[in-house]
């Protein structure tokens, strides 16, 4: 019997095969793929405002240096992932559109604001380690390009995370007053880093047919269930406390469990009210219209680079 | 703080990279393209880490465990010596351009001629940094073109940010007293043939570009001598923000 292409595609699929571009593709495969990349990359451009923030007052030149080029690695991403997204079909100024008009969402951890250095140190600790933990089994997503934009993402972001660390473990080594800065940092980041992995399982009904395309390995629950994992030693290495008093080592599994996360809090920030929604998305417009000239006049001037090329030709 | 010729020269020409730098780094996160908002950052990365080189050296003459930090985050405004020029604002991409065009005018080849000083410290960290200056007056010249024979509202643009920043180009050629004496030993950069080259790059980009220089050009000074303009001290308020809240602790 004739397979269908649905049917080969799906056999494709399960054999662990990449998808690319030219290939066919159910158009619920492109659409889930545009709208998670497409949030992906609004996530690293937004992404780069918190930290950016604190760009100008760094304490060093190296601390200085190394957030600059943090703050542009995270931009190199957007534009990897924004690639990525076209070779679906969907032009970056689109996407930019549904970003600033408040249509296609980014991940909700930048709209927290950067109140303290130490802030810094906690969001390259948590938020690329939490980002980290999402994306590394996205190098094996059944879409090529963006599996391969994932791989030199990971890479950078693994950079991040250790940065990060080491910021929070040089104020964690100061005075008394650095350390309490380090302390009320993981206060405020923790929550809205265990809210990265989105809601839970229960609450995710797009999660089974990701996982069955090979666009996600794992749920949102076992990616929040590792980071908690990983992060708890590296707080007690840090001698700073993590402020959930339900946190408990399971002995027989090996687990942390920790207590609920509140979600009320997570969907009013994910509808726009969030401490900075409205900033983060007034600074990206901003950036946008004011860059509209500048655009224009490189479009302009490469129209005339080419007629005078042509012209050359022909004379 | 030390007070010979070759240690103020080595804090001139850190100053000028420093504060650039700094400049082009609030642009991060709010370029007018991606790719752009990428390179800005990246120029500012090079000057940052130019600078971060030449306190080394300063803090090395200094001697007395002075570090690269204590030059940027622990002076006040009459002991920067930078050139007016970098400290000038933002502004649209236009006048960032241009600004960054008449610097990397006179950075290409004060870096190139650097390069060849007979303190071999200074010659090493001139032929280091003149790779990246080369790129950036590639990319700051192509800039100046294509914005200037791009439409008629980036040309007008570009017009107004030549006309507010042209006055400031001169200083950059004006040596100092301690700068003037390093130059006999072979020290210090000679700036007299610098000019020289700088002006026809200058020339060459502008009449590309279908801009046009003001008619009568007068000079801003003072940076050089610690007399800046208005800006600068928020432009400290912000650098050492950190080091005025928290005194003496390690980041
Ligand atoms: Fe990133
Ligand atoms: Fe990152």
């Amino acid at each position: 019997m004739e397979l269908s292409l649905e049917q080969k595609f799906q056999e494709k699929i399960d054999r662990d095969e990449r998808i690319e571009p030219r290939d066919w593709m159910p158009d619920s495969y492109r659409k889930t793929l545009v709208r998670q990349i497409s949030q992906h990359a609004h996530s690293e451009l937004v992404g780069m405002l918190p930290e950016g923030n604190w760009i100008s007052r760094a304490p060093s030149l190296r601390r200085k240096l190394g957030l600059m080029a943090k703050v542009q690695d995270e931009a190199g991403h957007g534009l990897y992932l924004y690639s990525a997204a076209e070779t679906l079909g969907v032009e970056r100024d689109t996407m930019f559109d549904q970003l600033h008009s408040g249509k296609a969402k980014y991940s909700s951890i930048f709209n927290y604001p950067t109140l303290t250095w130490a802030d810094i140190g906690a969001i390259g600790w948590l938020v690329d380690g939490a980002a980290i933990m999402n994306q590394v089994p996205l190098c094996r997503c059944s879409y090529g390009p963006y599996a391969r934009a994932m791989v030199r993402v990971c890479k950078e972001e693994s950079f991040h995370q250790r940065q990060g660390f080491e910021i929070m473990l040089t104020l964690c080594q100061g005075t008394p007053e650095q350390k309490a800065m380090a302390q009320d940092a993981l206060n405020r980041w923790w929550w809205p880093s265990l809210m990265m992995f989105g809601p839970n399982d229960a609450e995710s009904p797009n999660t089974k047919q990701s996982m069955a395309w090979n666009i996600k390995r794992f749920s949102n629950d076992e990616l929040r269930q590792r980071f908690v994992d990983m992060t708890v030693p590296q707080a007690e290495l840090l001698g700073i406390k993590i402020p959930d008093p339900d946190l408990k080592l399971n002995e027989e599994t090996g687990n942390y469990h920790f207590g609920a996360i509140n979600w009320d809090e997570f969907w009013q920030v994910v509808k726009g009210h969030g401490p900075c929604n409205k900033d983060r998305l007034a600074a990206r417009v901003k950036a946008h219209e004011e860059g509209a000239w500048v655009r224009e006049a490189a479009m302009a001037y490469a129209e005339k680079q080419e007629n005078r090329l042509n012209k050359a030709k022909t004379a | 703080m030390k007070n010979n010729d070759l240690f103020k020269y080595t804090l001139q020409l850190a100053d000028d990279v420093m504060i650039l730098g700094h400049r082009l780094s609030e642009w991060t996160g709010h370029g007018p393209v991606l790719e752009q908002d990428i390179a800005l950052s990246n120029i500012a990365l090079d000057l940052i880490g130019e600078a971060r080189n030449l306190y080394q050296y300063a803090a090395k003459q200094e001697g007395n465990g002075k570090t690269e930090d204590d030059y940027p985050y622990k002076r006040d405004v009459l002991q920067w010596t930078n050139a007016l020029i970098v400290e000038q604002k933002n502004g649209d991409f236009a006048q960032t351009i241009v600004r960054q065009f008449l610097f990397d005018c006179y950075h290409y080849y004060h870096l190139e001629a650097l390069s060849k000083s007979t303190d071999e410290q200074m010659a090493f960290i001139g032929a280091k940094s003149v790779k990246e200056a080369r790129y950036h007056l590639q990319y700051s010249a192509e800039w100046m073109v294509r914005l200037g024979d791009g439409t008629e509202e980036s040309h007008a643009r570009m017009q107004q940010a030549i006309e507010d920043k042209m006055h400031y180009f001169e200083e950059l050629f004006i040596p100092t007293a301690a700068e003037s004496r390093l130059v006999e030993s072979g020290v210090a950069v000679d700036l007299a043939p610098i000019r020289v080259k700088a002006y026809a790059k200058l020339n060459e980009v502008i009449k590309e570009s279908t801009l046009k220089l003001p008619e009568d050009i007068y000079t801003q000074q003072g940076g050089r001598n610690g007399v800046h303009t208005e800006h600068f001290g928020y432009i400290l308020a912000e650098l050492q923000y950190m080091q005025k809240s928290y005194p003496n602790m390690q980041w």
